[in-house]
């Protein structure tokens, strides 16, 4: 009788639970307030700053050849990728054009450290539904494009290799020959992937049709990304506004319309294919040449407001510089892909349960330093 | 006599004498003896808290995955509730409003109970040193912390290596005595800038 009337109160009560900052599937330090009635979430409210660190305004006091540097601890899974934004930025505003070469390893840098990420996210969403293996295997062979990038640019995770006008040294001798070889090994494993996490019917249980979110409410939260292409929101930034290389290569856009946790899972599948398909056409005609524009050595932009977009693994990443003509931004916004991707996390998990919760939060690919910049 | 620690020899430990100083200053046969069975148990499994908040947890990560494999020096398994961790392995950027809870969750670990301050922000500011407003610099102004480990991010093998300092450090502890950096945390000395206000703490 008592414990008919205690569940029956929660049933009916609506309660709030905290998620974080400290919680396993958060993937950082992101608090989640959510509103529960019994199992059912329905409200959730995410709180931000837990890793503010200001960078946009450390970045009005410094250099833009330093601020290559605080752009990669943004999104540090495609550190390569923020780089080329702000790199752009600068280059565009002093009108340098960079060698052809530069463009060349910069895509396929860019390709390879997307690869990297979506294979770091394949091993969290599998871990996220339960899965360990995936932790295991993705992990296995991302360590072999982490070898890659440690031979030409000397660093693991943080690169800052590019610099505005270049890259800061020549790519490895044995790069073409390292990369080749990746792609032939990951063109074998790729299939595994799937054959261990995407056919199983838990994962296809907990994803399909949990999270869903429509065409016109992902252009109007501003989802991009893998994110918004699982609604069917045609946003690569490569094939509508291409930079560096993009217009050259011949890729699919990946695109799926069912907007749920599981379209979007594919499209970072289908990605990684595509991904794949852009090196290979690069890899054997890197031409000869400098690695790097002649710059000033000390970098004024002309006075105005510059902006510039990168398809980041998450999304569209944009990096707004209003310039006073100084060697100092006087004002640089950094727009990040998953802040407002978390902004529809709302509308996504209301009425599912808080099980699904993470593996919506999964789907999105949240990573936190970038949100609270 | 000397710590052992299995995979490394002592000279590879370089420059750093201290902890066996500590092992020399004598005690009984009996007490001895059983600190040394308590040691080799507590040093051999220290498991981490899952507890990462930028950049250095996705190496943290790459640590415990298949090719640096963590599990081979007892470092098992990552816990998720602190109550279960001897270890928290700071690894990223300590901001102003992440402190309090750092804090919290250290006190919420059990004895005995270790610091890695991992990566340049959390020894230091590191790059958020100058210029900002938000960033805690060192996590060491919250809580005390047993091993540093530099980098941004420290590679894998560094990690590792710390790890094995803490190893080292945890066999040259006796039962005799309650470990200073214990007390002194108790009695508020340490830790020594970082001041919560008594709204951050009761957050």
């Amino acid at each position: 009788m008592i414990e008919d009337t205690v569940i029956g109160s929660i049933e009916q009560q609506e309660y709030t639970i905290n998620m974080g900052p400290q919680h396993p599937s958060t993937h950082g330090v992101l608090r989640l307030v959510v509103s529960l009635k019994g199992e059912i979430v329905t409200q959730v409210k995410p709180h931000l700053g837990y890793i503010h660190r200001g960078i946009e305004k450390m970045s009005e006091s410094m250099t833009y050849p330093q601020i290559v540097h605080l752009t990669d601890r943004l999104d540090y899974l495609s550190a390569h990728i923020n780089n080329h934004a702000l790199c752009l930025a600068v280059e565009n505003a002093l009108q340098v054009e960079v060698p052809e070469r530069v463009k060349y390893i910069r895509t396929i840098m860019d390709e390879l450290n997307r690869i990297a990420s979506h294979q770091l996210w394949w091993c969290s969403f599998g871990m996220d539904l339960g899965a360990l293996t995936c932790f295991f295997y993705g992990l296995r062979d991302r360590e072999y494009i982490l070898d890659i990038f440690e031979e030409s640019c000397g660093s693991r995770l943080l690169h800052s290799y590019y610099t505005p006008g270049g890259l800061m040294k020549d790519i490895h001798p044995g790069f073409q020959k390292r990369v080749k070889d990746f792609i032939k090994y990951f063109r074998k494993v790729l299939p595994e992937y799937d054959q261990l996490l995407t056919g199983n019917v838990i994962m296809q249980e907990r994803t399909r049709g949990i999270g869903n979110i429509t065409k016109e409410e992902a252009i109007s939260y501003g989802f991009t990304g893998p994110s918004g292409r699982g609604s069917g929101f045609a946003c690569d930034v490569r094939k509508h506004h291409p930079y560096a290389l993009y217009d050259k290569v011949d890729f699919q856009e990946v695109l799926y319309h069912e907007g749920d946790s599981l379209a979007r899972y594919q499209v970072r599948i289908g990605e990684m294919w595509e991904s794949m398909k852009i090196i290979e056409q690069l890899i054997d005609n890197i031409p000869e040449g400098d690695y790097s524009a002649k710059m000033k050595a000390v970098i004024k932009l002309p006075e105005g407001e510059y902006y510039q977009r990168v398809e980041a693994a998450r999304g569209e990443f944009g990096v707004y510089i209003l310039s006073d003509g100084g060697k100092t931004p006087y004002r640089l916004k950094l727009r990040s892909p998953n802040f407002s991707n978390l902004s529809a996390i709302d509308l996504l998990a209301r009425n599912f349960k808080i099980a699904d919760l993470i593996a919506i939060g999964g789907s999105l690919d949240l990573v936190i330093p970038d949100i609270d910049r | 006599m000397g710590i052992k620690i299995k995979s490394m020899k002592k000279n590879d430990f370089r420059d750093n004498d201290t902890l066996e100083l500590f092992k020399q200053s004598g005690g009984n046969v009996l007490i001895t003896t059983l600190d040394e069975i308590v040691n080799w148990g507590r040093s051999n499994s220290i498991w981490p808290l899952t507890f990462a908040t930028s950049c250095c947890g996705i190496e943290m990560m790459a640590t415990g995955a298949s090719r640096h494999d963590f599990a081979r020096f007892g470092i098992e398994v990552y816990r998720a509730s602190p109550r279960q961790a001897d270890v928290i392995v700071v690894a990223g950027t300590i901001v102003r409003k992440m402190a309090p809870v750092l804090k919290r969750l250290y006190d919420q670990m059990s004895d005995p109970k270790y610091v890695i301050a991992m990566g340049a922000c959390a020894v230091s500011g590191g790059p958020f040193y100058y210029n900002t407003y938000s960033v805690v610099r060192g996590v060491e102004h919250v809580i005390p912390v047993d091993v540093y480990v530099p980098g941004c991010p420290p590679r894998p093998e560094a990690l590792l290596y710390g790890v094995m300092q803490l190893q080292r450090k945890i066999k040259s502890e006796t039962m005799r005595l309650t470990r200073d950096r214990d007390r002194e945390y108790a009695e508020g000395t340490i830790p020594p800038k970082f001041k919560l206000s008594k709204e951050e703490d009761h957050e």
